[in-house]
């Protein structure tokens, strides 16, 4: 979202080093194919940018399954197991009150409030879960220096080698994702 | 309202077997929803601005009515023994219904994987979260002292004591603001890459850096949306069990109690349908005018209105079934409390209000069992917002012709809504349409990404291509 100005530029005594190459493709079929070939050319640090989820491109990029839900678990059993043993504390040890003869310990009547907190703190792990495995926010990131990727959030479908990937030659990169199809292939810098 | 345009539109063409117009693309529907946004804020139509300035209205005697409330005290309200329950609860209940229906077409239709709910899903949880604030302002000073509603929350106090977590009252307390933080927080998510699709599309540098900001710096890696669709899918996986456990605990507000007409076992499944049935009608309130004010006849068309209607009438028997068993319930009670209560509904000092709701909820929504009245905008319209008056209508009699004459006959009274019941209520409407006028002024009003996801559904599907398993997100 920031880019560096050319000012900025000149002013640096060095210039920025290589990201990677940037290559766009039209639609997901595309991306997909392009995907698991450049992985089956032996790169590994690829990634794939697109305006909407494309079903199949975490496997073609050698994704493993996420662990956000069993930070949700976590999160469920904290919320849930939490609130039910506060309640229980507080009306069995720290203030129990005699109406009627009733028991102190009447965890039916815990059960909405346990059950309102179990959802509450797994919201909080989803969400705040993803954001931070993804680590966002990034309000810049190097890859908002390829040119067209204002694209990427709208009708482009983004690929990118970067160039700390052990197997990276920018011309071998470039004539791989020009072979796959792609309408456009850039350098560009962090 | 484009004002760009200087020449009249061509008229619209109604679609009623898609659910997208033909020939669209990704950056036709992202152009076309995201323009409504990004325009210079001192060219804001005058639709807007004159509608935005009744909303401010409307709010101004929201909050001198609140104020009022706070120095004067409950008194200004109609309210009395027996019928201490009157405007504030009737609202209140009202509220939180209509902001079910948001959640339910956000999440239960995401787990459902309809299709049909991408277009409308984020006006509706707007509308939610806005229904949800308007419902939960009522809970915070009807208490009388309203100052003290800190005692409500566990904490360690000097009294020694803490919140009655066995009553419903304490229930409502955590299942609402559970309710509105799930629901801000899911409606967040949804946007984070329609904020970088505004961000990506802004010419104006201000609205390029808050757009940017709010985005997170989202840049659609393919990693990132592997772990997005998980999140939709778990938030949409607990914000179903939420809505249903958020309205049942509504219900046993009264469901606890001992009054004919409240100590009802049927009332949390009804209590939802009757949420649902409501949520869903004032989203088709919302949704007939903003269609045809923004040209959104594309994205949401007929078929949308004809799939909702039918959802509104499946919930609406549900509803009609409730009234059904209510009476029967009466009479096989062999309780001359419980089986005066129908009388004096039918044939009471209310029974205007009971009659209302039978026509209302349970007559005129008949018509929508033919498909004519569906697809006719007009009458659905009206049907709607006759459907909104009903539920209205229910709470009432629900809480004031139980409460006004219950098992002792000398304490009988009959409740009058004061000036201040009105204004209070009227008032709510300025603080929903000033949040939603704001939120269509300022934010895509339709899921962006998720209308890309249909065009690519639609595209593949007409391609042959078998693409089973897309959920979108």
């Amino acid at each position: 979202m920031f880019k560096r100005t050319s000012k900025a530029a000149e002013a640096a005594p060095a210039a920025p080093a290589t990201y990677g190459i940037m290559a766009e493709f039209s639609d997901t079929d595309e991306i997909l194919v392009a995907a698991a070939k450049v992985r089956q050319a032996g790169y590994t640090m690829v990634e794939a940018y697109t305006p909407i989820p494309v079903h199949g491109l975490d496997d073609a990029l050698g994704y493993k399954a996420s662990r956000l839900p069993w930070l949700v678990l976590a999160g469920g059993l904290i919320g849930s197991s939490g609130l039910f043993g506060f309640m229980t504390w507080v009306n069995v040890v720290d203030y129990p009150m005699n109406v009627g003869g009733r028991p102190f310990f009447s965890w039916p009547a815990f059960i909405p409030i346990t059950f309102e907190g179990m959802v509450l703190f797994s919201a909080f792990a989803a969400v705040f879960g993803l954001f931070f495995i993804c680590g966002l926010p990034m309000p810049y990131h190097p890859v908002f220096n390829a040119p067209g990727f204002e694209r990427a959030s709208v009708d482009g479908f983004f690929l990118c080698i970067e160039a700390k990937d052990p197997q990276y030659d920018a011309a071998k990169a470039k004539a791989l994702l020009t072979e796959l199809g792609a309408k456009a292939v850039n350098e560009f810098s962090e | 309202m484009q004002t760009s345009q200087q020449l009249k539109p061509p008229p619209v063409e109604e679609h009623y077997d898609t659910l997208l117009a033909p020939n669209q693309s990704y950056a036709s529907v992202s152009a076309k929803i995201s323009d409504i946004v990004l325009y210079p804020l001192t060219k804001t139509p005058l639709g807007w601005l004159g509608a935005f300035a009744v909303a401010a209205a409307l709010l101004m005697l929201y909050l001198y009515s609140l104020a009022t409330l706070f120095t004067v005290g409950i008194g200004i309200w109609g309210i009395n023994i027996p019928v201490a329950w009157g405007f504030d609860i009737i609202n209140f209940v009202w509220w939180i219904g209509i902001g079910h229906a948001g959640t339910l077409i956000s999440a239960i239709l995401l787990l459902f994987r309809q299709d049909w709910r991408t277009s409308i899903n984020r006006a509706a949880e707007a509308m939610t979260i806005f229904a949800v604030a308007c419902a939960g302002i009522y809970p915070l000073v009807h208490t009388g002292r309203p100052w003290l509603d800190y005692w409500f929350l566990p904490y360690p106090s000097t009294l020694g004591m803490w919140p009655q977590f066995r009553s419903p009252l304490e229930w409502d307390v955590f299942a609402i603001s559970t309710y509105a933080t799930v629901s801000v927080l899911f409606w967040f998510v949804g946007l984070v890459p329609d904020f970088a699709t505004l961000r990506d599309r802004s010419q104006n540098r201000i609205a390029k850096l808050l757009y940017g900001l709010a985005s997170l710096g989202w840049r659609g890696a393919a990693k990132h949306w592997q772990r997005y669709e998980i999140a939709s899918l778990i938030l949409a996986g607990l914000s179903t069990p939420l809505v249903l456990s958020v309205h049942s605990i509504i219900s046993f507000d009264f469901a606890v109690s001992q009054l004919p007409g409240w100590h009802v076992t049927v009332f949390p499944p009804y209590f939802v349908a009757g949420a649902v049935y409501c949520g869903f009608a004032m989203v088709i309130v919302l949704m007939v005018p903003i269609r045809k004010w923004f040209g959104l006849e594309g994205l949401i068309t007929m078929k949308h209105f004809d799939v909702m209607s039918k959802v509104m009438l499946a919930s609406g028997m549900i509803v009609t079934y409730g009234y059904f068993g209510e009476i029967f319930y009466s009479w096989y009670s062999a309780s001359i409390y419980e089986y005066f209560l129908i009388v004096n509904r039918t044939v009471g000092p209310y029974a205007w209000s009971y009659w209302a709701l039978i026509l209302f909820n349970v007559l005129i929504p008949q018509l929508l069992w033919f498909k004519r009245f569906r697809t006719n905008l007009w009458v659905l319209f009206i049907i709607s917002i006759a459907i909104n008056i009903g539920m209205w209508f229910e709470r009432w009699v629900i809480i004031v012709l139980s409460l006004h004459r219950d098992f002792l006959p000398s304490s009988w009274a009959t409740y009058t809504p004061s000036f201040y019941d009105w204004a209070t209520y009227i008032g709510s409407f300025g603080l929903f349409f000033v949040l939603f006028l704001l939120f269509i002024r300022l934010l895509p009003m339709v899921a962006i990404f998720e209308v890309r996801d249909l065009v690519h559904k639609t595209a593949h599907k007409s391609h042959g291509a078998e693409e089973h398993g897309h959920t979108g997100a």
